[in-house]
């Protein structure tokens, strides 16, 4: 038995320790907000925060997270008042949406350690893959979530 | 108003907990008319303003309210949205239509998913780049309809003739007395009329529109997405959910010989496997065949899959070998091939040319890789199946699944969620079929979940292509002679077999509708045999077309010391109105499917887009060192789009994108923000296509696997200044594709302006390293 703390609730969970968090969250609690994108934490699409830090859940296996919190994207905040979020929806970010979830926790994650990032700051630590191309109002959305104040 | 879907396709015990798409038991408990089907009037067929060849697809057109409209009496609106959501907003944008037609207040709108019926809602084919331009009039009509009856029904109730009323943002006002009263009071009387006949709708003064045209609306599922509550295909649940994986085989149209499920079935959490059959060619959207290993989690399931040992028969794609195949194709537009279009004399006009220019190009094939993979969960028990899906075509995906259980189509229900991206893969359901297979192997409802390395291993690719063209110029620097071959296997071979040429829809995409003023103008098409599954991917035959016609221009400028721009404008020609069908030696024209004479070629609107882009790039001025400009123009699902790009390339020969200016005249629009959206997206994914994006196959196996060897744009290399123009069009100018057209003229554009910026001309894509010196 392992126990696991996801956006303030402790789960006990009868899994192989080596199962990747991804599906832990996804398919063991529903928490389908953290997306599947390639399982080899190649695109972010998985990202959430372990003790406020972006990391991609397909490589972490859930073992490894011990007593650390997790955050995913259900749990950003209570109404999607974190400045990202709200920048997120002025910018009209998403057009299919699928990896937003991930592209806004590592925004978040970013803006928590560096609260003013540059363009180049916000180029290498936004990695994360968007097929439907919306890096333009990605960058432009973290500048704003900037300017609203790290939430 | 009355009933949208009816209550029992949902099955007691399904957890119908999807985002606000599902909330007929909300809409149930707040009194929501639903009136018996039997009391409805049959519905009416839609005649569009604007004839389109929507009437040719399965189930055509639906305007009526009956179907598309509910109101309760609290006065909330729901609208379905009959067209699935890949990411272009045609979720949000048709029901706006409704909306405002029908004056309602957005605010007091919500919008449902309808489930996969072409019959009931019209056809749901979400792609081609038409919902628009086939459902823009149906869906005014319906709206125009809803309000002519609610205001009839408010001219009852005062006793007052009915001109003396108006719908005005979601009430009726009496104009006598200036009393209102509000659409949810008026629901049961409006409910109870007629549908007024199209003939007599009276329609909005577009001047009038609240929404359409605005840009103000934004998507429905925008706060659900920041918040990680929509739902899509992956996300469905169903209670007792057991998930797939599958092996696939690797060389498409094997078959299992043997397999060892020992290892296998030791992981824990796995549960059984399920043998798939492969079904003969043409393989069309049947399942791929192979070993479906089933488990509690799609963890479990992926480590099952890994310990699966298979003895594949590869069949008759064993040898496909990419390099070989191009070796080939470039081999055979060294000759004559099939001619679809002849006028003039192209050969005489080749051989009198003062100089003659030419070039091949080369483009590879493409996995669509949207960011979720194809997925679907399904439920098949006493004779029925219900299955959400991540899916462009519902309808079909609907009659397809009772095809293959045997079972009435009435029997399926298909709930659409939405799509993590699609680009034209998701209109292929075999994994859909998957699904359902497995369920009724099983008795359980299965989520069929694909890889990544399924997604690229095993997808309906893009073809491969080989496009050269030969340009003849006369003494005063005129091009008189235009010979294009075209060579690439066919997607109509995933549907036929022995389909060795290009379809009437793919030489419609930039061959034979080519609208250069050029005299002698010749297309030939060499056979070119099929070896994978080739579906469609975004902008579709686009892609090499564009890519190559584009380029030839820009190579013939060079040849003749002409400016770029200039030379496209020139070739273009003056602004007249074309008919491919009356270009000598074209057959069966393919107009996107829609009539000619509603979307003739008009070469002032290509022009114009054309003079934009540059004009907004600043065309003409000069530059830092190692930058280039360079333009594409292309008409493609029936629009005009052209992109100038700025390029820098460094010493090393590394390039960056620092803007990009796009400008498209898609006729009448309805949602500007996605355009310019969908505009910004298709640069980036054209950068993607352009510098390092290809699938490649030896012995019949796909050689890339996942991100880390077929490769996608990033934030760093994506241009990021990429400004978007909308060329006005009022409502008399038919609507057209808006989706797929960013893509096209992308690469062509920038590697103009790497020739540009650098002198080297980039005819194989992708780039790669080409450029490093």
């Amino acid at each position: 038995m392992l126990s696991l703390r996801v956006n303030g609730s402790t789960h006990v969970l009868d899994l192989e320790p080596e199962m990747p968090l991804l599906w832990v969250l996804r398919d063991e609690l529903g928490l389908t907000g953290t997306k599947f994108g390639c399982g080899i934490g190649a695109c972010g699409a998985c990202t959430v925060l372990i003790e406020g830090v972006a990391v991609r859940s397909c490589q972490v296996p859930l073992s490894a997270v011990g007593s650390s919190a997790v955050t995913t994207i259900e749990g950003l905040s209570p109404d999607g008042s974190h400045p990202v979020q709200r920048a997120w929806i002025e910018h009209d970010v998403p057009q299919c949406g699928y990896c937003q979830s991930g592209q806004i926790l590592a925004a978040a994650s970013l803006l928590a350690k560096n609260p003013a990032p540059s363009d180049s700051e916000i180029d290498a630590a936004i990695t994360n893959i968007c097929r439907c191309g919306t890096y333009p109002r990605i960058r432009a959305a973290i500048h704003r979530a900037a300017s609203l104040g790290n939430g | 108003m009355t009933h949208m879907f009816e209550s029992a396709l949902i099955q007691p015990g399904t957890v119908v907990n999807l985002s606000r798409r599902f909330v007929l038991k909300g809409l149930a408990a707040a009194g929501t008319l639903v009136i018996g089907t039997s009391f409805l009037p049959a519905p009416a067929r839609a005649a569009s303003a604007w004839k389109t060849g929507a009437d040719l697809m399965t189930g055509g057109t639906v305007n009526n309210p009956h179907v598309f409209i509910a109101i309760d009496p609290s006065g909330i609106v729901t609208i379905l949205a009959s067209r699935t959501e890949m990411g272009t907003g045609i979720r949000t944008s048709l029901p706006m239509v409704v909306a405002d037609e029908m004056e309602a207040d957005w605010s007091r709108v919500r919008v449902e998913q309808a489930p996969g019926d072409n019959i009931k809602y019209g056809n749901q084919d979400t792609d081609g780049s038409r919902s628009v331009r086939h459902f823009f009039w149906p869906m005014r009509q319906c709206g125009a309809a809803m309000r002519m009856m609610l205001e009839q029904a408010a001219a009852a109730r005062w006793e007052i003739d009915v001109t003396s009323v108006r719908a005005q943002n979601h009430e009726v006002v009496n104009l006598v007395t200036s009393e209102v009263v509000g659409y949810g009071a008026l629901a049961k009387a409006a409910s109870a009329l007629p549908v007024p006949p199209v003939e007599a709708l009276r329609y909005k003064d577009p001047r009038d529109f609240r929404y359409i045209g605005t840009g103000a609306i934004q998507i429905v599922d925008l706060r659900d997405i920041t918040m990680g509550k929509a739902t899509y295909g992956l996300d469905a649940k169903m209670p007792g959910m057991k998930f797939a994986v599958i092996a696939h085989p690797p060389v498409v149209g094997g078959k299992v010989v043997s397999y060892d499920a020992s290892e296998t079935l030791k992981v824990p959490g796995v549960e059984k496997v399920v043998v798939l059959e492969t079904p003969p060619f043409p393989l069309a959207f049947q399942q791929l065949g192979g070993v479906a290993v089933i488990a509690r989690n799609t963890g479990s399931a992926i480590k099952g899959r890994d310990k699966l040992k298979v003895v594949w028969d590869d069949g008759p794609n064993a040898s496909y070998d990419s390099v070989a195949y191009r070796a080939q194709m470039e081999e055979s537009v060294t000759k004559p091939g099939l001619v679809v279009r002849d006028d003039g004399d192209a050969e005489g006009a080749l051989k009198s040319a003062a100089k003659v220019i030419s070039a091949t190009y080369y483009l590879p094939h493409l996995a669509h890789a949207s960011m979720e993979p194809p997925t679907a969960t399904a439920h098949v028990a006493d004779g029925k199946c219900v299955a959400y899906v991540s899916c462009q075509w519902p309808g079909d995906c609907q009659a397809d699944v009772a095809k293959t259980l045997g079972i009435p189509r009435e029997d399926v229900t298909i709930y659409p969620l939405l799509m993590g991206g699609a680009f034209g893969r998701k209109s292929c359901y075999d994994y859909v079929i998957e699904a359902a297979l497995l369920s009724k192997a099983t008795g359980q409802p299965i989520k069929v979940v694909w890889t990544r390395e399924d997604d690229l291993q095993h997808d309906t690719y893009h073809t491969v292509s080989v496009e050269r063209i030969d340009a003849g110029v006369d003494k005063d620097g005129k091009v008189i002679a235009w010979r294009h071959r075209t060579c690439a296997p066919s997607l109509m071979s995933t549907f036929k077999n022995d389909y060795d040429h290009q379809s009437p829809i793919e030489l419609g995409m930039g061959v034979v509708d080519n609208p250069f003023d050029i005299p002698n103008l010749r297309c030939e098409n060499p056979a070119a045999k099929a070896h994978v599954r080739i579906g469609w991917f975004r902008v579709v035959s686009n892609i090499p077309h564009a890519f190559a016609i584009q380029s030839m221009v820009g190579e013939i400028a060079a040849a003749l010391g002409r400016d770029q721009r200039d030379m496209l404008l020139e070739m273009i020609g003056p602004a007249r109105t074309l008919d491919p069908r009356t270009f000598r030696g074209v057959k069966d024209f393919w107009n996107y499917g829609d009539p000619v004479e509603t979307w003739p070629i008009e070469t002032g609107r290509l022009s114009r887009v054309v003079e934009i882009a540059t004009e907004q790039i600043g065309w003409g001025r000069s530059l830092p060192k190692g930058h280039g400009l360079g333009v594409a123009g292309h008409r493609c699902f029936l629009s005009y789009i052209a992109t100038a790009v700025e390029v820098a390339v460094d010493d090393k020969g590394n390039l960056s994108i620092p803007r990009v200016e796009t400008a498209i005249d898609c006729g009448f629009y309805i949602n500007p923000e996605r355009i310019r959206a969908l505009c910004e997206g298709g640069a980036v994914m054209g950068t993607a296509l352009a510098k390092n994006s290809e699938m490649t196959f030896k012995n019949g196996r796909a050689q890339q696997s996942n991100f880390h060897d077929f490769l996608l744009a990033r934030i760093t290399e994506a241009p990021l200044k990429v400004g978007v123009h909308i060329v006005p069009a009022d409502v008399n100018i038919p609507s057209s594709g808006v989706g797929e057209p960013p893509l096209a003229p992308f690469a062509p554009a920038l590697c103009n302006a790497i020739f540009a910026a650098t002198g080297k001309r980039i005819r194989n894509l992708p780039i790669g390293n080409q450029l490093a010196t």
